[in-house]
């Protein structure tokens, strides 16, 4: 058969600026993927020299028939199981369209393969066979596609030939897709009737589908778009990586949506912190003086030296949300299913977390479109969960930003499924914009020059009855006589007032640093020197009490070893906690991980209180917070 | 953005990622076309420093030109070259046909260096339209312990969210070139002003589409005396780029078994 396009390949060199459009080919084993991509390479003059007559000879040599998804079935396994296995990419051109096609495969166990390959496409073809009709595949391909964000779905209704081309049994099949793909909030670009293996519909309109007055599956691919980038939105540039190669510190990321320059004023999400962007740096021009744009991978520096680390997503005046709570809707892809208080690591965009999934509201077979119940979500369904998250992320709903309104999970360290963001709920927290923060009428040099210091927050750390309250409590006396300004945070004080409401969990644990952390750093910003003591074991919690307080935090190691502290044991938790009486007490039953990276490291079975006082005396002196020539620094006011 | 400008952002991405998620990367360098674009993109991603070692596995039987070209660029672009030589012939899968058993040495020689160096990421300069089989990767393909593809057993990977944590003693190839062609490689070099080895360009009517080892690569038919004319004989050429290695040609399977057992 001959058919006008054959020859478009081969026309004209090949023009960068005709629309490329990556197309995904899915829907149900058997109903015939393999054979379309085949003949439309074929049809459109695309295949290699020597390709097709090879790989006849092959199926000569093999005593086997030639078909027409031997093409792409290139591997071995493949063809010794009869299945395509995985997402190829192929190219082929349309009258006015580059396509390149990503074959995704139908059989069930390999949903992950159709996945991947389908996130990468612009449009689809969702493929049917003539005689089966819709199947579960068909609608689980489908809902997924939606559920990627695919959202130009073209419907081919192939083999056309093992049922006469009859219309009637292609209307049927028509009202079908049409009907489940309105459920789910997808309108077809077409529907086409074909036969893939004979060509009929897929370049011409043969006369054995007269009846037919739509597209070809050329005509129906030469009218899909490329996926935009978010030029219109407002921008969000999620942090990649901070670099320090030379003396720039360059802010790394890909330009997600909106547009940034420099002189810009941005707003740095969860934290919420302000900065002008000085340059856009580059290689091997730079600075750059131009607007840059979403789908841009570019570098910035910040007029300020401000704590940001990858996973930050930087704004203008429209920031994303600040949240610890998520509701989306996923597709699992896990051999175990998803369950309620399940501990897992979400992803979204650069940011990862740990996080718990809180519940599950929903979850459905889509192949069945039937509801499975609440309590999990079995591999390659869907469903809608909460979770909870370890650290505050900024997010938008993806109803508002498809970028980074999308997330995905892992398990294991691999991939476990993905889905989208459908609210970004802080539950308790007031929306951003009505809360306006009264900055103090006092300046920091009137504080420091009556106090002598400057503002910080001194985190003692350590197992209990390493001798931190003891420490905590002679480092304030010792600041309050030479003039100072300390203020006490005990962890146990805390609870019982501010902190009441918490008790042991994971997440009480960490709400309860954060919430230490929170009043220690307003303290510190008001010139207080804010000392906690809390036993605070997990290295996450004190990351984030780290970035609360930032630049004024200072973390102090009380790294008594545990059997000298077991033998103090000065609130009796130690006993009890050996007599089975306190679960989860740190010290026996739990793990304390000790810091890394804190200023100061204090082993009160070695030194004594005064010694320990000394020695974070001086590190306050000798990184600026106590200034050792308190006089001359008031003479200065 | 154009359509290279989409290409550059995209392997700048990956670069980016690949970096921050590994804890030892290594960037294989072959010296031809595409490796040599990718250390260009490296340096856009990382304003123009290499920030990781450039591993050559060398079979000792490359061209001249091409350790002449290795020796000069590894000095002009400040990269951390690291030299790893391959194992002699009698190391590699008897079974294997010559020049595949010729090119597998390239595979002995990278888990040594792996082994040396303890790299947990290669990064890698293959195209899904070189080859039927480099067309099923990953972005980021993890290896098992033996350095084996195990390709009915990928992990999903879908919104640039790549699996990154191989198993202790496993390592990750990244591969941030792969959604690139031919053409674009050409295109993005004649662009960027990329230096060539010349055995790309024709010389008596023939000239080399893609460079390996001096004794299993061979040179194809051609007039094209610059990048213009390379990308003007790509348009209309249906002759595939491997064409001229013979690893590629001598039985149906054998590209795909080197490739499971580690070969790029």
């Amino acid at each position: 058969m001959t058919i006008a396009v054959s020859n478009l390949a081969a026309a004209a060199p090949r023009a960068l600026h005709r629309p490329q459009v990556r197309i995904v080919i899915v829907g149900h084993v058997d109903h015939g993927k393999s054979t379309l991509v085949g003949r439309l390479l074929h049809e459109t003059g695309s295949l290699p020299d020597g390709k097709l007559e090879m790989l006849k000879a092959v199926s000569a040599r093999r005593g086997m028939p030639f078909e027409w998804s031997f093409l792409l079935d290139a591997l071995q396994t493949e063809r010794d199981q009869g299945i395509t296995i995985d997402t190829t990419q192929i190219r082929f051109r349309t009258p006015s369209r580059d396509i390149v096609l990503i074959d995704a495969p139908g059989h069930a166990e390999f949903l992950r393969n159709m996945i991947t390959g389908a996130s990468q496409a612009d449009a689809a073809v969702l493929i049917i066979d003539a005689l089966e009709g819709v199947r579960d595949q068909t609608r689980r391909h489908g809902y997924l596609l939606h559920l990627l964000g695919v959202r130009q779905v073209a419907v081919v209704i192939n083999k056309m030939d093992r049922v006469g081309f009859a219309k009637a049994r292609f209307d049927e099949i028509s009202a079908d897709i049409t009907a489940y793909l309105a459920e789910i909030g997808v309108t077809p670009t077409a529907i086409v009737p074909i036969s893939a293996r004979e060509g009929d519909g897929v370049a011409a309109r043969t006369p054995s589908i007269a009846w037919y007055s739509g597209p070809t599956v050329v005509e129906a691919l030469d009218t899909l778009t490329p996926a935009q980038p978010l030029r219109e939105l407002a921008l969000r540039l999620p942090v990649q990586a901070i670099y320090k190669f030379d003396d720039r510190r360059i802010v790394a990321g890909r330009i997600e949506s909106g547009s940034l320059i420099a002189g810009d004023e941005i707003v740095i999400m969860p934290a919420g912190k302000i900065a002008r962007i000085r340059t856009v740096e580059s290689w091997p021009a730079t600075p750059l003086a131009t607007r840059q744009h979403a789908g841009q991978s570019v570098g910035i520096t910040l007029d300020r030296e401000l704590f940001l680390e990858r996973g930050d997503i930087i704004s203008h005046a429209k920031p994303p949300r600040d949240t610890r709570r998520l509701h989306a809707r996923v597709f699992w892809l896990h051999e175990a299913p998803l369950k309620a208080g399940a501990s897992i690591v979400v992803r979204l965009g650069t940011k990862d977390t740990r996080a718990t999934v809180v519940a599950i509201t929903n979850a459905v077979d889509p192949g069945e479109l039937s509801s499975t119940g609440t309590d999990q979500i079995a591999r390659n369904h869907v469903g809608d969960i909460d979770i909870s998250l370890a650290q505050p992320v900024a997010a938008d709903p993806y109803a508002e930003n498809a970028r980074t309104g999308r997330l995905v999970i892992e398990v294991g360290g691999r991939i476990a499924g993905g889905g989208l963001v459908l609210s970004v709920d802080a539950g308790e927290r007031a929306a951003p914009v009505d809360i306006v923060p009264v900055e103090s009428g006092l300046s920091a040099e009137e504080r420091s020059g009556r106090y002598g210091h400057a503002g910080a927050v001194i985190w003692l750390t350590g197992l209990p009855g390493a001798g931190k309250s003891t420490l905590a409590r002679a480092l304030e006396r010792r600041l309050f006589s030479r003039g100072g300004s300390p203020i006490l945070l005990d962890g146990d004080t805390l609870r019982a007032g501010l902190n009441s409401d918490l008790a042991f969990s994971a997440h009480d644990r960490t709400e309860n640093i954060r919430r230490l952390a929170e009043v220690a750093a307003h303290l510190a910003r008001n010139g207080h020197i804010a000392i906690v003591a809390a036993v605070s074991p997990a290295a996450e919690d004190r990351a984030q009490a780290r970035r609360i307080g930032d630049e004024l935090f200072r973390e102090v190691y009380v790294a008594t070893p545990a059997e000298v502290c077991e033998s103090r044991d000065p609130k009796g938790h130690y006993a009890k906690a050996r007599a089975g009486q306190l679960a989860g007490f740190t010290g026996i039953g739990r793990d304390y991980e000790p810091p890394t990276e804190a200023e100061l490291t204090i082993d009160t079975s070695e030194r004594s209180v005064v010694e320990g006082v000394d020695d974070i005396e001086r590190m306050l002196m000798s990184s600026g917070v106590v200034f050792t020539e308190v006089t001359d620094l008031a003479a200065n006011i | 953005m154009d359509h290279l400008d989409e290409l550059e952002a995209q392997s700048i991405y990956i670069f980016r990622e690949a970096f921050a998620r590994l804890k030892k990367l290594a960037l294989l360098w072959s010296l031809g076309k595409d490796s040599n674009v990718m250390i260009w993109l490296a340096r856009k991603a990382f304003f123009g420093k290499v920030p990781f070692p450039a591993l050559h596995v060398d079979t000792g039987k490359k061209f001249p030109e091409m350790y002449h070209f290795r020796d000069r660029y590894s000095a002009e672009w400040g990269l951390d070259l690291r030299v790893e030589p391959c194992p002699p012939i009698g190391a590699v899968d008897p079974t294997l046909p010559p020049a595949a058993r010729s090119a597998a040495r390239k595979t002995e020689g990278l888990k040594d260096a792996l082994a040396k160096y303890g790299f947990d990421g290669v990064i890698a300069g293959i195209r899904r339209d070189e080859e039927a089989t480099r067309a099923k990767e990953r972005v980021f393909s993890p290896r098992g312990t033996e350095g084996g593809w195990d390709v009915r057993d990928q992990p999903p990977e879908f919104w640039d969210q790549f699996n990154a944590s191989p198993p202790p003693g496993a390592h990750l190839r990244v591969h941030p070139i792969l959604h690139w062609t031919e053409t674009d490689i050409w295109a993005y070099t004649k662009r960027e002003n990329i230096p060539i080895i010349p055995l790309y360009l024709a010389r008596e009517g023939k000239r080399y589409r893609s460079l390996g080892d001096k004794d299993i690569t061979f040179p194809v038919n051609s007039d094209a005396a610059n990048i213009d004319d390379i990308l003007r004989e790509l348009a209309s050429t249906k002759v595939p780029e491997r064409a001229g290695r013979a690893l590629d040609h001598e039985t149906e399977d054998a590209f795909e078994r080197l490739r499971v057992s580690g070969y790029l």
